[in-house]
Order: structure tokens, then sequence, then C-alpha cells
């Protein structure tokens, strides 16, 4: 086997582990997807054409409440910010390559691809192949998404439609949001964010959602200024 | 907006975002406060979709005990704050709204 397969394979071997967790999420966010109101077609393209399971979720969750079509764009372009950090760390290791590589790998950053490349890049010594290796790992949890999500479409269409299908969403983003409740700026900006949400609930095409994140990562970035500037004394 | 309309735009924002950087690299930095600033999106924003979901599953207030919901949802905090499993809150979540539905009904 040549050095570029051992690198292609190495990182699928590398991303697998991965799989285990996003292959659940993919199930779950297919069969919302329809309980939603996506047409199958729909709902599994949004799999290749947006490729990110937690903006996935909160557009599925958006379709649901029939929110207007430019909310929801922003919404997902708001909860995908992160991946401009993930580009702007993965940027000097694949900086020699090609653009339609470079075109090729930022159409597969996800956070696990991400996690799972970074890791290797910060470890070995940059290689002639090791571009192979991020490929490996991107593709496998490209593909485990795609495929789980068709699984889901399947699943979802067998599950009566009395069942409170469309729960699964924000019990998903309470799955996400609990754990990194570590410290103080990050409970006030969710528990603010949350509040507002309510109070500017009935604000028209959904802008309540949009002016709460907004005040949540404000007050989350204020408390964290006040608290780095105290310990800076 | 047409749904496929929305996917595309979305998936393009996405794409830009992922290649920005890459394609920029060397040309412009991400300042320090705008770092710090991202760490809040995520908890901030899906905290906004979270609430009314479960505080106003009719489109207003509802606090009260047959709001099936939010009782669930608490439950699902709960096994979320202990566990930290994804897979179990969403299945403790679902359970104890389907039990309740069922048994209240």
């Amino acid at each position: 086997m040549n050095q570029t397969m051992k690198s292609f394979w190495a990182g699928v071997r590398a991303g697998s582990p991965l799989l285990v967790g996003v292959l659940p999420f993919g199930l779950i966010y297919g069969a919302l997807a329809l309980g939603a109101g996506l047409s199958p077609a729909a709902a599994q393209m949004m799999s290749s054409i947006v490729f990110a399971g937690s903006a996935q979720f909160v557009a599925t969750q958006l379709v649901h409440e029939s929110a207007p079509g430019l909310i929801i764009v922003l919404t997902i372009a708001v909860v995908n910010l992160r991946h401009m950090l993930y580009s702007a760390s993965i940027a000097p290791y694949i900086e020699h390559l090609p653009m339609r590589w470079k075109t090729l790998l930022a159409y597969l950053l996800t956070d696990e691809a991400y996690a799972t490349a970074i890791i290797h890049y910060e470890k070995e010594e940059l290689t002639a192949t090791s571009h192979w290796f991020f490929f490996g790992a991107a593709l496998a949890l490209w593909t485990t998404w795609q495929v789980s999500t068709a699984l889901g479409i399947f699943l979802g269409a067998a599950i009566p439609s009395s069942w409170p299908l469309d729960f699964a969403a924000p019990l998903t983003f309470i799955a996400m949001v609990v754990p990194v409740l570590k410290d103080k700026p990050v409970v006030a900006a969710a528990l603010s964010a949350g509040t507002v949400a309510l109070l500017a609930y009935s604000l028209p095409f959904k802008l309540g959602l949009i002016l709460a994140a907004l005040v949540g990562i404000l007050i989350g970035t204020v408390l964290e200024n006040r608290k780095s500037a105290k310990e800076a004394l | 907006m047409n749904i496929w309309l929305v996917m595309l735009l979305g998936g393009v924002l996405t794409f830009g975002m992922r290649l920005s950087f890459i394609y920029l690299f060397g040309r412009f930095e991400i300042s320090a406060a705008v770092k710090r600033a991202l760490r809040f999106v995520p908890p901030a924003v899906l905290s906004a979709i979270i609430t009314p979901a479960l505080f106003m599953p009719n489109n207003t207030l509802d606090l009260s005990w047959s709001n099936y919901r939010l009782i669930a949802g608490a439950v699902a905090v709960l096994v979320a704050w202990r566990t930290k499993n994804t897979l179990l809150t969403i299945l403790a979540g679902m359970i104890a709204l389907l039990i309740l539905q069922v048994v209240f009904h």
C-alpha cells in the first residue's frame, strides 16, 4: 500500500470512534426533519448541502415553527460561526495545497473532522500525504452522516404521527447546552438568552430568537471580561 | 422563502465560513475578543430555542402541571446534568413526555 492510501486509512481509523456519536444524531435528524414537515428529498439534501448537525437541527425546529426563511438562514449562519475558528486554526497546515483541495477540505470541515485533523496535525510532522489523513477522517464522517440521515428518514416514516417526535429537537439542544454550563459567564449567557427568548417571543419574524442570542452572547462576554480584568489585578 | 433556497443559502454561508480563513490565510487574524465571544454562541442560541419549546408549547406561557413538555424538559436537564450523555438525555425526555401523555389523557 502506498503512502497516500496509508494516510487515508489512518484518517478513517482515527475518525471512526466519532462515528458512534454521529450515527444516532443522523438517525434522529432524519426522523425529526420528516416530522417537521420537510420532504424526504429536502431532509436528505440538507445533510449534503448544509452538512452541519446542530445547524440542521435548529433549521428543522424553525421550519416546524414556520419561521421566515431569512431568519432560518441567519440562524444557521450564527450557529455555524464557530467554523471560522476551525478554518483559522487548520489554515496553516493546508496552506500549501492547491485550491481544489482547500475547497474540498473546507466543505468537509465539521466539528468532528476538525477535532480529528487538528490533533493529528499538532502531534505528527507535516508530510506530503497529511491531507489524505484529514480527508480520510472527514470522508468517513460525511458518509456516516448521509447514510444515518437516510436511515432516519426511513424510520421516521414508520413512526406514528401521534408520537411527539418534534420534541427530540429541544431535547437534543438540552443535551448540548447543559454539559457546557461550567462557569458563571456561560450560565449567565444561557439563562439570559433563554429568558429574553420568552419575553420577546411575540416579536415578528422570530426576531426574538436573534435578539435573545445577541443578549446572551453580550452578557457572557461582559461577565468574562470583568472576570479576567479582576484576575489581571 | 422556499425551503430549497433556505438550504442553499444556509449551505453557501456555512461553506463560506469554513473556507474563510483557509482561503485568507496570512492576510487576516481573528481578534482575541471575537474568539472569546464565539464561546457563548452555542449556549445562547440553543437556550433561546429551548425555553419557548418548554415554557410556551402552545405559543403562550404555560407554567401549569399540565404543561408536560416543561416537566419532561426538566427531566432531560437533570439527566443531561448527571450523565452528560446525549442519547440518554433525549431518551429520558422523550419517555417522560410519552408517559405523561399516556397516563394523564
